[in-house]
């Protein structure tokens, strides 16, 4: 009896919760729907083009494809070794990076990849594999990540790496070799990372201007623009650079004025210094197709963080890295001078953004 | 760019330089006919649909009005009064949001004695054809001409809902010289100024030689975009043998139809950084604009109706003549509803349109289009940091350095800024457009302009203390 009764009870009771339940799920539900909106709000414009940080940066990528193919021609396995490394060390740092710093991860952007390719390129083919960690970790450390990461940056993360090497171990990074000569012994070019003993040391193009050099047979153009000379992985095939070029030129990833500022500074540059004293100055389209003047004016000058912001500044930055590796080449110490001239240029993007900027349309507002 | 310039120089058409090509997406609206709109059970009339002071109700509750009638007077020279549409039983006065997110007092009037089909399209087809008899232009004085358009409360029907008779009103020290009207329609999706062009193409050349005549203009010109080859036709017929109005053919560029950029193009005039098309002798109307001028003085009909585009996410796109006042949701249901994927909602274009929270908000007289956008057309915002690519730079059409000065918006140094030239943008958003790290620049830089409007009139009021 006494069961039944509280029985009945409790059945009134959970029928009133679960009305009451109901209207409040009622209530709850009118609460969400109201405050939740139905539609998108959002600022305008609504439409976007395709072009995305990422899609530039596997433009990139995609234009080093022939470079790196015959960088694997000329030099062997010493390619896939340091792209390799260059790879997986710039990413380490940068997701190290970013979870140090409590940040979302930037690994997905692409600008990593970039700069280790660039990086790798850049560096003698023997080069040791702590030095190559090494340079990787400066690139991506110093050069980007103190700055504030993807866009922060002055300089050229592949270049301030590249800089870094150059002073800490100076000799390791003028030591060239010769092409891989894949007829003679194929196994010479497997020499086992950083015992790279059985290379044959040849001196870069470059390096055979400087006076003192031992041997001083210049390669001739067509060498030059095929790619089979001494020096860094990635910057000696003319053709293959050319390549890339054209496919981020169409593109429009990169834009005409930055490359044709420098090489178009730095052929007049030589070409002066040529007509002046012909015995003591090479030919100004050796200097174009020797070292790293192809690869620099279409893939590290134009590195859209470290460039000027306005046309206009592009050239003129340019000119400047174009006159700038021409006074290094012909009265520096350094038979080369890309590196250098396009950092010095870096430090000066901005300054030449701001004198450079345009005027609105119709003129300045007036206070 | 140089290309650009050549190629419109060899055919003759006009084009400024920057601007970006987005898809015009016009196809799907752009065959339609106008079709008239049945009424709403019931219409909420904003009372301040144009730039000015809002106007003051002239109308009690439980009131009967009928279609035509003035249901607001203007609230002083720079406003307009307010008509109905419709014909009805005025219930409370309320507020509603308008477009711009404004909350604004408001007439809702519930529809009575609703009009058939057939008198929808005799109204309709009066809207398109010109009046019977006209007064020959040489007889009206400027002053009527300007006259019926205050009473008629037609402001800017193209998006800015600027008092018209306040831009024909030249004050005594300038000169007008060309009328332009503006038919570019440059926004994507849009396309009711396209069908007002082949429609009612007569109408569009009579606003233009009133408006000529208000303001003293010897020349008038017709600017119309490349894609519209129809409205191009129709409109080189009706200014054939006229020889102080011509068409203008403008390539198809977004933001041709910013005045900014359609001035130089067209007239190759710059008008200087914070003056108006007055300043270079111009004023510029837009097609429905003048449409309207033509009613106002020919038929002293007001401004009750506009045409209005309705695309994308719907099933039945089209292009409609609605009564103002008509929510949104009314519009979009007789458009066919809206289709599964619809994502957002648009009054305008999606270049420089508003996204709607609400369906309710009603059609003012600068909604040129309703636009639905599905959910895959919806602009990703994958943003990434500025990685100082420069084709903002590059695009803007008045020069600007779009990331700089988002930078300083962001960083709050809206003195610098300002040294940038924040006050000098026209908001058309081309830089948000081409940005490949998907940064909201425009809305930044909208931003920057607001907070700067804020903090001049806080120093105003400080210093008037």
């Amino acid at each position: 009896m006494n069961s039944n009764v509280s029985h009945d009870k409790g059945q009134e009771f959970s029928d009133a919760r679960t009305q009451k339940i109901h209207e409040n799920a009622k209530v709850l539900e009118k609460i969400a729907e109201a405050s939740q909106p139905e539609w998108i709000v959002e600022p305008g414009p609504h439409l976007s083009d395709k072009s995305t940080t990422r899609r530039l940066m596997i433009d990139v990528i995609v234009a080093l494809i022939p470079a790196m193919a015959v960088a694997v021609w000329v030099f062997g396995f010493n390619a896939i070794r340091l792209t390799g490394l260059c790879l997986v060390s710039c990413l380490a740092t940068e997701y190290l990076f970013n979870l140090i710093r409590k940040r979302p991860g930037t690994l997905g952007d692409f600008s990593a990849v970039v700069t280790a390719i660039i990086l790798a390129f850049s560096l003698p083919p023997t080069l040791p594999n702590f030095a190559v960690i090494l340079g990787s970790v400066a690139a991506i450390a110093i050069g980007k990540m103190i700055f504030g990461g993807l866009g922060q940056n002055i300089f050229n993360p592949a270049m301030v790496g590249r800089a870094f090497l150059m002073t800490a171990f100076p000799v390791l990074m003028t030591t060239w070799v010769a092409p891989v000569d894949w007829k003679v012994d194929s196994s010479a070019p497997a020499a086992v990372a950083g015992e790279n003993v059985d290379a044959v040391s040849q001196a870069t193009p470059l390096t055979m201007l400087k006076p003192g050099s031992a041997d001083r047979k210049l390669p001739v153009l067509r060498e030059l623009i095929i790619g089979r000379t001494s020096g860094s992985l990635g910057e000696t095939s003319v053709v293959a650079l050319l390549l890339g070029a054209v496919y981020l030129l169409a593109r429009r990833t990169i834009t005409w004025h930055i490359p044709l500022g420098m090489l178009g500074s730095a052929v007049i540059f030589a070409g002066i210094a040529y007509m002046a004293a012909p015995g003591k100055f090479v030919n100004p389209m050796f200097h174009l197709g020797a070292g790293a003047m192809i690869f620099g004016a279409f893939y590290i000058a134009t590195d859209l963080v470290s460039s000027p912001l306005s046309r206009k500044g592009q050239l003129i930055y340019g000119v400047g890295c174009g006159v700038l590796t021409m006074v290094i080449r012909q009265f520096g110490t350094y038979p080369e001078g890309v590196m250098f001239s396009i950092l010095m240029m870096n430090g000066l993007a901005p300054l030449i953004t701001r004198y450079t900027i345009s005027k609105p349309l119709g003129g300045n507002v007036r206070a | 760019m140089i290309a650009e310039k050549l190629i419109a120089k060899m055919t003759r058409k006009k084009v400024f330089p920057r601007g970006i090509h987005p898809n015009d997406s016009k196809s799907a609206t752009c065959e339609q006919p106008i079709t008239p709109l049945a009424w709403p059970a019931e219409v909420t009339i904003p009372l301040q649909q144009h730039i000015g002071a809002p106007a003051s109700p002239m109308v009690t509750p439980r009131q009967d009005v009928k279609k035509g009638e003035q249901i607001a007077a203007a609230g002083g020279f720079v406003s307009a009064p307010v008509h109905s549409g419709v014909g009805g039983k005025v219930g409370p006065l309320t507020t509603c949001l308008v477009p711009t997110g404004k909350r604004v007092p408001a007439v809702s009037i519930k529809t009575q004695s609703v009009p058939s089909e057939e008198q929808l399209q005799a109204e309709l087809e009066e809207y398109l054809s010109p009046a019977g008899e006209v007064r020959p232009i040489g007889e009206l004085s400027p002053e009527t001409i300007i006259e019926s358009a205050q009473n008629a409360g037609l402001v800017g029907m193209g998006g800015a809902t600027f008092p018209t008779h306040v831009k024909l009103k030249i004050g005594p020290n300038k000169t007008i010289d060309t009328i332009v009207i503006n038919g570019s329609e440059c926004e994507p999706f849009l396309t009711a100024d396209d069908r007002l062009m082949q429609q009612a193409p007569s109408l569009v050349v009579r606003g233009l030689e009133l408006a000529m005549r208000a303001t003293g203009a010897s020349r008038g010109v017709i600017a119309i975009e490349d894609n519209k080859r129809k409205a191009i036709e129709s409109m080189r017929q009706a200014v054939a043998g006229k020889s102080n109005l011509e068409v203008a053919v403008c390539m198809t560029k977004y933001p041709m139809g910013g005045e900014r950029q359609l001035l130089p193009a067209v007239l190759g005039r710059v008008i200087p950084t914070g003056g108006l098309p007055l300043d270079v002798g111009v004023v510029v109307l837009n097609v429905a604009t003048s449409i309207s001028l033509a009613h106002a003085v020919d038929r002293g009909r007001p401004v009750t109706h506009r045409v209005l585009t309705v695309t994308g996410a719907v099933n039945r796109p089209g292009n409609f003549f609605v009564p103002i006042g008509t929510p949104i949701s009314w519009v979009i249901e007789q458009a066919g509803g809206l289709r599964k994927d619809a994502a957002m909602v648009l009054m305008g274009g999606p270049m420089m349109g508003v996204t709607m929270p609400d369906l309710s908000i009603p059609v003012i007289k600068g909604t040129s289009g309703i636009t639905v956008l599905s959910r895959s057309e919806v602009r990703k915002m994958d943003q990434t940091a500025c990685i100082k690519c420069g084709r903002c730079v590059e695009n803007c059409p008045l020069k600007l350095s779009p990331t700089r000065i988002a930078h300083a918006v962001k960083m709050g140094d809206l003195e610098l800024a300002e040294s940038f030239n924040l006050m000098a943008c026209c908001e058309c958003g081309c830089c948000s457009y081409v940005c490949p790290a998907r940064m909201p620049l425009v809305q930044y830089l909208k931003s920057g302009k607001a907070a700067v409007l804020r903090k001049r009139a806080a120093a105003k009021a400080a210093s008037t203390k």
